[in-house]
């Protein structure tokens, strides 16, 4: 072996003896879970297979999560009550969702943001920037790794062991309870035993040949926008092992970024901002969906489908010189040109048949009121698809374009819990001491579809039952009712 | 000029980070960066100035080494600032000063021991190393003599300061008439005051390293009154001898006196604490060409309080001389370099915030209907 791997300061030697609780996974449900557990007075074992640098898988893009609140708060304007909460879940999965575990966590979130603020984390003031959610979500100050970096610092704080570069490859698990894990760490296995294991590990988007088996050839079409360590192995052995599935493996968080955005890690920047304003055509040069049917922040998650159900998985968003400067500034540049024809070519677009289609269009924009604001009275008539609101004519050169693809931010198939976060087996009956948190379990909440924030809501309510649930389960105590959190800082000592 | 290469990397770190916006709630730096969709050079050169260097965005960034996009807004801000000292700098051929300044500054002080020592030497021979009756400074060097000497060198660095800056509010597309404005002074003046866009809504900068504290803005606040004290003591203590007509030593309460200790204090505690910070610094967000013109500017002042107080305790003995001498060549060496060095952060730093000061009242004005 060579030295250099030998001496790495990553080298932490890990506790021959085993640990209380082992957290497999390294983001926002993992810490929160790692936290959780070491205030109930368990050691603790965290296993990133991240390096540092990269560290909190999809955490660190995060921005927000989405929380219950009766009146405005500090980092929350308004109310969010459990129903309008439950109904705007309901609505994005078409009712493909588990009730119980959903109010659950809806009634849960209301303590999020300060079961944060103890750890350390950081929020923005309510209503402060150019925030479309201020009233359902609260917003990390510097966004997640910020979040995170606090989190990580919490640990470090109270005594939770965490090592970078160490990806779990393997679970044992006999007789429906964890034995011990296997982590290749600088390309050494070694293995882990812990009472409980905490998987909180993110889902299988980086896996591009389990993405391939789940979506076939278009699989190669499809950005990801997050983390390139979530590759789904835990869930997979644990499935193997007798675990309970949860979701379909096509179902994610997919949003349209644009076409040029890096394969893995692009984050929020990928983004566009533009569909509602302008029309969105396949490969040939034909419309396919409403852009204008509901306001984007409701409507951003379901484009990354609609796009990879076209052909080669791509489509163009055109509008004109009116709407250029109305969106959120994108990272690459508008593709643009004088007329519509020399953009159609410039993209490689069948010339013809998007002259048409935006003639087609343009001719069937009835005159209203243009506002970005609310639903407004500018729509299409005779078209299929109609576009419903923000339809203007695309008249005005310049005229702009940019491709789409579908970006994953994660996938939803996961492993099934209960409401103790407890793995479910097929056999029947949770499994003794394996818990899931986050995107792991996320299938379990979100059939499809998705609202910004609630995957940091879901990551932080189920990390935090985990990893309580897991110590009390090492330490032999009977699981109770919400430990007050003095009291647990008391037995921390 | 701003070189190609740079102007790239600002354009590519502000592009990326104004389609993000993670880090609006941040310092000024990101919120004006929001009312701007396109940056040119004189964007970025405003930005870099806005910017306290405190390094939370570097720490908060999803997007710094090893992702593919390696940002490191602190770094290339850094980076943009010190070439905007070199592009105002008057006279022209001067600008060449920020490159080695450390060097440069050290030979200035050298030049300005021998100077002042010869002149002393020649005018006063052995009388220089006597105790001077009453510790009398003026009793050494006439009184003409230092005031035309210091008159001459302030009336070049004044206009040097004045030139460079009025070159900057220019370069960032302000009018003139725009300085007119008691209102945008009034809210740029409590910014600098209080260095609000250290504080980060009351957790501090992770300056040196990542964990967040104040210990940099009271530092950096000890420097600048202490600074700006010692600068009211020698108006002070001008006005004592020419208007109010006190010739000979300014008695321990003094106001010329009290001031000047408070102020050589506040340098001499302020620019060791920095010291000290920035030896601990991250080496990654450090652009660290600069390191000789922000250590020399630290170590001036600091040698500055250093002599002046020892200066004072002194002045009965023989040793009140040498230690003049030696005071007013750090002094003077000072007063030639401020133009040419770390100074002038402070300059345009709070003309980029009597700026931002201008953006947010006419933001505001457009607001209203």
């Amino acid at each position: 072996m060579p030295d250099h791997v030998s001496t790495s300061p990553n080298e932490t030697p890990l506790n021959p003896d085993g640990y209380d609780v082992l957290v497999v996974g390294g983001g926002n449900a993992a810490l929160a879970a790692a936290l959780s557990a070491r205030e109930q007075g368990a050691t603790v074992l965290v296993l990133e297979a991240a390096p540092k640098a990269l560290r909190a898988g999809n955490s660190r893009h995060t921005r927000d999560l989405r929380c219950m609140h009766e009146k405005p708060t500090s980092v929350m304007s308004g109310s969010y009550a459990e129903d309008e909460f439950y109904k705007d879940i309901l609505s994005v999965t078409g009712g493909k969702t588990d009730e119980k575990l959903a109010r659950m966590t809806i009634q849960a979130s209301a303590q999020c943001v300060d079961w944060m603020k103890r750890q350390g984390v950081r929020f923005q003031h309510a209503l402060v920037g150019t925030l479309q959610l201020g009233r359902t979500n609260a917003f990390f100050l510097g966004g997640g790794k910020a979040m995170m970096n606090a989190y990580y610092d919490a640990a470090l704080r109270c005594g939770v062991q965490v090592v970078y570069d160490a990806e779990v490859v393997d679970v044992v698990i006999q007789g429906g309870a964890f034995r011990n894990a296997t982590v290749l760490r600088s390309g050494n296995r070694t293995q882990v035993t812990a009472k409980a294991v905490v998987v909180a590990a993110g889902g299988f988007e980086s896996n591009l040949q389990w993405l391939k088996k789940a979506w076939g050839p278009t699989a190669d079409n499809i950005l990801i926008r997050g983390t390139p360590y979530n590759q789904g192995k835990v869930i997979e052995r644990l499935l193997a092992a007798g675990a309970q599935s949860v979701g379909d493996s096509k179902e994610g968080h997919m949003v349209a970024i644009d076409s040029r955005s890096p394969k893995f890690d692009g984050g929020i920047v990928t983004r566009l901002d533009c569909i509602s304003l302008g029309i969105v055509v396949n490969i040939r040069g034909e419309r396919f969906y409403d852009e204008g049917e509901d306001f984007w922040p409701k409507r951003y998650a379901i484009w990354g489908k609609l796009v990879a159900d076209q052909p080669e998985q791509i489509a163009y968003c055109f509008f004109d010189a009116k709407s250029m400067g109305k969106f959120m500034p994108t990272l690459y540049p508008a593709i643009n040109a004088n007329s519509i024809a020399e953009l159609a070519a410039l993209l490689k677009l069948p010339v013809q048949s998007v002259v048409d289609t935006i003639k087609t269009y343009n001719e069937a924009v009835k005159p209203g009121a243009f506002n970005h604001e609310i639903l407004d009275d500018c729509k299409t008539q005779g078209l299929k698809p109609e576009k419903t609101h923000w339809a203007l004519k695309i008249d005005q050169p310049p005229f702009y374009a940019f491709g789409l693809r579908p970006g994953l931010t994660f996938t939803f198939f996961g492993l099934k819990v209960d409401e103790q976060a407890r793995v479910l087996m097929k056999s029947g009956g949770p499994a003794s001491n394996v818990f899931a948190a986050g995107e792991s379990m996320i299938g379990n909440i979100l059939g499809k579809g998705y609202v910004a924030g609630i995957g940091v809501t879901i990551g932080n309510v189920f990390g935090r039952i985990a990893g309580r649930s897991a110590a009390q389960r090492a330490l032999k105590s009977e699981p109770t009712e919400d430990v007050p959190q003095e009291a647990a800082r008391h037995v921390v000592g | 000029m701003l070189s190609a290469e740079l102007l790239e990397e600002g354009q590519h770190l502000m592009t990326v980070c104004n389609a993000c916006r993670y880090c609006e709630g941040y310092c000024a730096v990101w919120k004006a960066m929001e009312t701007r969709s396109v940056f040119k050079a004189e964007d970025l050169n405003y930005l870099s100035n806005l910017c306290h260097n405190c390094s939370a965005c570097y720490y908060s960034c999803q997007y710094t080494a090893p992702h593919e996009f390696n940002l490191n807004p602190p770094k290339t801000l850094a980076k943009l600032r010190v070439q905007t000292y070199a592009q105002y700098a008057w006279p022209r051929p001067l600008a060449a000063a920020f490159q080695r300044n450390g060097v440069l500054v050290s030979a200035v002080v050298v030049v300005m021991l021998i100077g002042f020592m010869l002149a002393a030497t020649l005018g006063l021979g052995r009388r220089l190393f006597e105790p001077v009756a009453g510790a009398d400074f003026l009793a050494l060097i006439p009184h003409s003599i230092l005031v035309a000497t210091f008159t001459a060198a302030a009336a070049f660095v004044g206009l040097a300061l004045l030139i460079g800056f009025l070159r900057f509010w220019r370069d960032v597309g302000e009018p003139y008439n725009a300085l007119f404005s008691p209102k945008a002074w009034g809210r740029a003046f409590m910014d600098v005051a209080t260095m609000t866009n250290l504080d980060n809504d009351g957790a501090g900068c992770p300056y040196p390293t990542e964990s967040a504290s104040e210990s940099r803005r009271w530092f950096h606040q000890l420097t600048m009154y202490g600074f700006l004290s010692c600068f009211v003591a020698t108006i002070l203590g001008a006005i004592r001898f020419d208007v109010l007509g006190h010739h000979g030593t300014s008695p321990y309460e003094s106001l010329p006196v009290i001031f000047g200790s408070l102020g050589g204090i506040g340098l001499l505690v302020g620019t060791t604490g920095l010291l000290m910070l920035m030896k601990r610094r991250n080496a990654d967000i450090i652009d660290h060409t600069q390191d000789g013109m922000d250590l020399s500017f630290m170590l001036l002042l600091m040698l500055i309080a250093a002599t002046g107080l020892i200066l004072l305790l002194a002045r009965q003995t023989a040793a009140m001389g040498s230690l003049l001498i030696v005071h007013l060549a750090l002094v003077m060496t000072l007063f030639l370099t401020m133009p040419y060095g770390k100074f002038v952060h402070g300059l345009y730093r709070s003309g980029a915030l009597l700026k931002w000061a201008l953006e947010r009242s006419r933001k505001a004005a457009a607001v209203k209907p």
